[in-house]
């Protein structure tokens, strides 16, 4: 294994799934904010949520490009190509295991089960995110595809 | 006497059960004709209200000719029905049953339920039994596979329903039906449940069933008591509250602006729309009537919806959105059902949906100015969100628009929407001077509010009338007028605003105080929330106290025996007509309840409190 390739690159790949994912809510085409999911989990104040969830973001990338950077290496090889396939994969599994365990992990978010109590809590994302509109599942492709692709592309085998 | 054959109940005649995250309507006849499952916009399994043959139903009712009378249990959403005819009597109760969220993680309970329990309290009783769901609002029958003691299932959509019964049931082709003989004490017990995860949770009879009838009665009886509201109209008020509170969707906070689609504006006409989804014109209102209450948790739930899960459209508002905020779907119609007695096309969807209704932004911004009263200051999210919807206003004030009403044949320069883009810049300045919205272009939004202000009151007040009009340089009425003191824009007593009452009365008034919202060249129903607004513009000081208390009596008498409102009041005959139950009216209602209290012990309208510059507004008739 390769710490510092998977420490630099990993972190960058995190930064840049990041960037795409705020990108892809300012420019409308999701309303799904992953950091403030995770900052939630800490506080309930939207703010200081989305500072939190930003360095929890990050922390997670730097966990999931482990295991990007571990196939690597059983691979024997790493390129581009095999980065999205496995960004692929880990964004089909976020949007159909992730979102619809989060309702009972999270405990500031409502099931669909929720109800006829109101708090504030966070809405539930619903098959495949789609409660936080219908184009989420394409923008978390596109982030996940973006940050296998630099994973697979900079990563230097040991 | 009534008869049990598939009866074609009117508006009137229905009540609504609900868990919050959908409704179910029943007759006073004892059948469900009305059921979306999971939520509020969900297709009905049971839709007998807009086609009895065809809709779907299920009937608990004597087999006999029979009386019914009933009531809610107080206090509470449960429906309790008696039955009495020649042999004996016997009580349904139906509901939702629903139960704290502690309870929840630590039971086992169906995602989604409606129980139906009945007993035979006196003599002997024959209950006939029809069940007869339909798929997609009754475009098909459903397959029925009958589980012996387990129950009766179907499959409909993503999910599987399961129908436990505490006595044998027999299943005659896509229905159950069932002649059943009780004598007193003996009971007949239903659960419909309807799950989209496998296995499903079955829902358990027998006491269990007896508990969770309980558990509901005071789950609901604890959140009444939660009312702030000790006025004279208690009664009223709280089954208004509890009627919202059904509406509300209580995961994600949304409220829904009706139970149902297609219940004509007008019978036997096309007038029919789904009132399914959440209009964000109600927001002003309804954050009103959860704050004057005191249901701060609801308040903060519906405001916090409001604000962050339309934001895919922003700065845009769209008219309306569903309970997760995208975009409501697109109108089609349905054109297998004939509609409720014969009032077609029964329509899904909604049209409407992308119409440009100015006054929106007025209704979400001072929704949210209300709540910074009690609240306080905002998040810095939040506040980047009011900035760009006040920025947006600033802009696009002057465009003529659809409008409140929002008609299908054009844009005009309404003096509606107007007011509320007045009362949306009025509100930041408010939020501006007291520090809570930092970054905002506070000179950019005066500029405009006082550009606003002057085309109002020299365009939108027409001298040869001697009223304010419905449209720029127009020259018809609105009942929308009566809401300009409302909003703070002039004073209630001012000389025009007396002078605008007598003409939206003289032009617009129906029978017994009720009004019309608009004269339409085919006369519709009288709209139940203009008459509330009439009582709170009599209140706010364009009346006496004494009158608004009349007026507001006189409106509560065309609820049903229920205390429920739908959308409009045919004047001539006391029938509801439009989706039902209404929010809009309801929040009207206990709006008017509130103010009229307020004024009682002498405290100040909201609007005093949260515009910026209200108190130096006066008429300049």
């Amino acid at each position: 294994m390769n710490w510092a390739s998977w420490l630099l690159w990993g972190f960058l790949a995190t930064i840049v799934l990041t960037t795409i994912s705020a990108g892809t809510e300012g420019i409308g085409l999701t309303r799904m904010n992953f950091p403030y999911i995770l900052g939630t989990l800490f506080t309930p104040n939207r703010d200081r949520a989305k500072f939190y969830g930003f360095w929890m973001h990050v922390a997670v990338g730097l966990v999931f490009s482990l295991i990007y950077v571990w196939i690597f290496q059983s691979l024997g090889a790493a390129g581009w190509w095999r980065g999205i396939i496995i960004g692929v994969c880990h964004a089909t599994f976020v949007l159909v295991v992730v979102m619809s365990l989060l309702p009972g992990l999270h405990p500031r978010m409502a099931s669909e089960q929720h109800g006829p109590e109101a708090q504030n809590m966070l809405e539930p994302p619903g098959f495949l995110a789609l409660h936080y509109g219908i184009q989420t599942p394409l923008a978390i492709l596109l982030s996940h595809v973006a940050f296998g692709a630099i994973l697979g592309a900079f990563y230097h085998l040991a | 006497m009534l008869s049990n054959k598939v009866v074609a109940a009117k508006i009137h005649d229905y009540a609504v059960i609900g868990d919050c995250r959908t409704t179910a309507l029943i007759s006073r006849y004892g059948s469900v004709d009305w059921l979306c499952w999971p939520r509020f916009d969900s297709t009905a399994i049971f839709a007998a209200i807009l086609d009895p043959e065809k809709g779907g139903h299920w009937l608990i009712s004597p087999g006999s000719p029979f009386r019914a009378e009933r009531r809610y249990l107080p206090d509470s959403n449960v429906l309790e029905t008696h039955f009495l005819c020649g042999s004996g009597e016997a009580t349904l109760i139906d509901l939702m049953p629903v139960a704290p969220e502690e309870y929840k993680r630590t039971e086992m309970i169906p995602d989604h339920e409606l129980t139906r329990h009945l007993i035979c309290t006196k003599g002997e009783i024959e209950i006939a039994v029809e069940f007869q769901p339909r798929v997609d609002y009754g475009r098909s029958a459903v397959r029925l596979h009958d589980h012996k003691k387990i129950g009766v299932r179907f499959e409909s959509g993503r999910g599987v329903y399961w129908l436990r019964c505490n006595r044998p049931l027999q299943l005659q082709d896509d229905c159950v039906r069932a002649s059943i003989v009780l004598k007193q004490g003996e009971t007949l017990e239903f659960s419909l449940s309807y799950a989209e995860e496998s296995p499903a949770v079955l829902p358990a009879l027998g006491q269990q069933l007896s508990n969770a009838i309980e558990r509901s009665v005071k789950w609901w009886r604890q959140w009444a008591a939660r009312s702030n509201y000790k006025g004279p109209y208690k009664e009223m008020v709280t089954r208004s509250a509890l009627a919202l509170k059904l509406l509300t969707y209580s995961p994600s906070g949304a409220v829904a602006a009706a139970a149902t689609t297609s219940l004509p504006e007008r019978i036997g006409d096309s007038l029919n729309w789904d009132y399914r989804y959440c209009w964000l014109r109600d927001a002003s209102l309804t954050i009103r009537t959860m704050l004057g209450l005191g249901y701060m948790d609801e308040a903060e739930a519906f405001l916090t919806w409001l604000l962050h899960a339309t934001r895919l459209t922003q700065p845009e508002l769209r008219v309306m959105y569903d309970v997760f905020g995208r975009i409501a779907p697109h109108e089609r119609e349905l054109d297998y059902l004939n509609g409720y007695f014969g009032s077609r096309p029964v329509r899904v969807g909604n049209g409407a949906r992308h119409q440009l209704q100015l006054d929106i932004y007025g209704e979400v911004i001072d929704a949210t100015a209300q709540y910074a009263q009690v609240h306080g200051a905002f998040d810095r999210t939040t506040q980047k969100v009011l900035i760009k919807l006040g920025k947006y206003v600033a802009t696009h004030w002057d465009l003529p628009d659809e409008g409140i009403w929002e008609p299908r044949g054009g844009r005009e320069n309404h003096t509606h929407s107007r007011i509320l883009c007045w009362t949306a810049l009025d509100r930041l300045l408010a939020l501006c001077d007291k520090g809570e919205l930092g970054g905002a272009p506070r000179e950019e939004f005066l500029r405009e509010r006082e550009r606003i202000k002057q085309q109002i009151q020299v365009r939108a007040w027409n001298p040869e009338l001697e009223s304010y009009v419905s449209t720029l340089d127009g020259e018809h009425m609105d009942a929308t007028l009566l809401r300009i003191p409302w909003y703070g824009f002039e004073k209630a007593d001012s000389k025009r605003m007396k002078l605008t009452y007598s003409r939206v009365y003289q032009e617009l008034g129906a029978k017994n105080g009720l009004l019309y919202r608009y004269k339409r060249q085919q006369a519709e129903g009288a709209f139940g929330i203009c008459g509330f607004w009439a009582v709170e513009y009599l209140a706010l000081g364009g009346g006496t106290l004494s009158e608004a208390h009349d007026l507001f009596e006189r409106l509560l008498s065309y609820s049903n025996d229920l205390g429920l409102f739908s959308e409009e009041i045919d004047a001539e005959s006391g029938d509801a007509l439009g989706n039902f139950p209404q929010a809009f009216t309801h929040v009207g209602l206990i709006s008017a309840a509130l103010t009229l209290e307020e004024k009682e012990r002498g405290e100040s309208h909201p609007a005093e409190e949260t515009g910026s510059d209200v108190k130096i507004v006066e008429a300049r008739a």
